[in-house]
């Protein structure tokens, strides 16, 4: 073991005197960044799709919509993240001719990404809620829109929030590709340590380590979130 | 108050209701009575358009909701429903349940007369006009505080008042249906639309829910009911229509319906559920 020992006294040098910390802190801030506001995103675009795919179909522009939103989904859900990320940053941005920092660009595709995904599951959500509710906001004379919103999708969140933290999971662990497009997350920092003296062993198992601290972090605050949202299920 | 002319309801090829016409007046409580799927709870939903019916028009005062131009929103706020399954909002609790309709519909109103009344202080002021201004005589805070006090008037009336802050998970089938009620007399309607009130309740609520449903008869409250309680619909009914195969093949007294039906199926069904 007193090779590790040593491994561990050059990991510590450099993270402490060549200031890895500081690439360390600022990979973590841009790994929850990412991930958290992609979810963010992801919720928003996701409930918006998932409102216009269960909605009745009617008419023209709302068959339309229906069709552009399946269209989103095969699309999000058929190609890898990092192709999406390769794609918006050396493809997309050059074309349409705006300099966007990569930072950014990565929350942009983890948003647009996990949108396709959350669509699903809030679509889920929404057809679980019984459809008295529905019918009783209509029937009250509230229009479609708004017993969707005050009472159905409020519903529909609380019995999606198990799966929308598994979610959040796979997102917090999927950040780990914004490398490709030169993003400073956790990975970056660790490599950067390592490669300082071509010691990687301890910087990728301290990596390791923070990437299971902070998936244990997301599942306890995801466990917090689901036991104040059972309120209306206590009896009281 | 409400004509039914040739109504026609359709599933693919399922015919479930075959040209009803029928009239129901002001202060009238109908009982709906028949045996299952001969559509009577179709029916009672075609009337505020939970059913979207295939054919046929129904004028409520004065009015075809029928016409797909036709603001089907305000006339559902003039007429209560009150379903089989209570369906009270999960996630609200008694007093939200009972509020939410009246103070949404308050405040968008409140909104829409500010939006007029910008628009016209602009025109009075680039076209030198001196259109009058909408009065508003009532405020957001006001809204919500009428509607939290009819709604604790409402509750205390149905003893309740203690499970204002409840959420519907913790109450029982009877509770429910009460204040699934009183959520629609918070309305204001002008009819009540009954399916089934007491089918999905352990039989000691059921009286309970009967007690408030013929207070609110005795009060004039115009209503229709679909029900399988045939001794609350001699009591309290006014006219009773026996419903069969999507017809209404009797529509009489409910001393005539009950005493002398007139017609076989009538007799029939009534000779088993009695």
């Amino acid at each position: 073991m007193g090779n590790f020992d040593k491994k561990l006294e050059r990991f510590w040098e450099v993270f402490i005197e060549h200031g890895g910390y500081v690439k360390v802190l600022t990979g973590l801030q841009n790994t929850v960044w990412i991930a958290v506001a992609g979810l963010a995103i992801g919720i928003l675009i996701g409930t918006l799709i998932a409102i216009i795919r269960v909605a009745p179909k009617s008419g023209v522009l709302s068959r339309a919509l229906d069709g552009l939103c399946v269209f989103y989904v095969g699309l999000f859900r058929g190609t890898p993240i990092v192709v999406q990320l390769l794609v918006a940053y050396y493809v997309m941005l050059p074309l349409i001719g705006v300099n966007i920092p990569a930072l950014q660009v990565c929350v942009i595709v983890f948003g647009l990404n996990s949108g396709a995904y959350v669509s699903e599951i809030m679509r889920g959500g929404i057809l679980s809620v019984d459809p008295g509710q529905m019918e009783a906001g209509r029937a009250l004379g509230l229009n479609y829109r708004v017993t969707m919103l005050k009472i159905v999708v409020p519903q529909a969140v609380k019995n999606i929030v198990p799966t929308l933290g598994n979610e959040f999971i796979t997102l917090i662990k999927e950040t780990s590709v914004v490398s490709f497009v030169g993003a400073a997350d956790l990975y970056v920092a660790f490599n950067y340590i390592g490669s300082n003296n071509y010691e990687f062993m301890v910087p990728y198992l301290i990596m390791a380590l923070i990437y299971i601290a902070l998936v244990a972090i997301a599942a306890l605050i995801i466990r917090q979130l689901e036991r104040s949202l059972r309120k209306s299920d206590r009896r009281h | 108050m409400i004509d039914v002319i040739n109504l026609n309801k359709t599933y693919g090829k399922l015919d479930v209701l075959k040209g009803i016409t029928t009239s129901i007046r002001q202060g009238e409580k109908i009982a709906i009575i028949g045996p299952s799927g001969s559509g009577k709870s179709t029916f009672l939903r075609c009337l505020n358009r939970m059913e979207e019916p295939t054919g046929g028009s129904i004028v409520f005062d004065g009015r075809d909701i029928t016409d797909p131009k036709a603001d089907i929103d305000e006339h559902r706020r003039q007429m209560g429903m009150v379903f089989q399954h209570f369906n009270l909002f999960n996630n609200k609790t008694v007093l939200e349940n009972i509020m939410l309709a009246p103070v949404y519909l308050g405040l968008r109103d409140l909104r829409r007369l500010r939006r007029r009344n910008r628009l016209i202080r602009l025109r009075n002021l680039f076209g030198g006009g001196e259109l009058p201004l909408h009065p508003i005589d009532t405020s957001a805070a006001r809204i919500k505080a009428e509607a939290r006090e009819n709604a604790l008037r409402l509750l205390k009336r149905i003893g309740l008042e203690d499970k204002a802050d409840a959420y519907p998970s913790t109450l029982s089938g009877g509770q429910k249906q009460r204040i699934a009620i009183v959520r629609a007399l918070a309305m204001n309607p002008k009819v009540l639309l009954f399916d089934e009130p007491t089918s999905a309740l352990d039989p000691e609520m059921v009286g309970e829910v009967l007690d408030l449903i013929r207070q609110l008869a005795d009060e004039g409250m115009t209503m229709v009911i679909v029900t399988h309680e045939m001794g609350f619909a001699r009591e309290v009914a006014t006219r009773v229509l026996f419903m069969d195969g999507g017809q209404i093949l009797e529509d009489d007294a409910p001393e005539r319906i009950f005493s002398d039906p007139r017609h076989p199926r009538t007799r029939e069904f009534l000779s088993k559920v009695l």
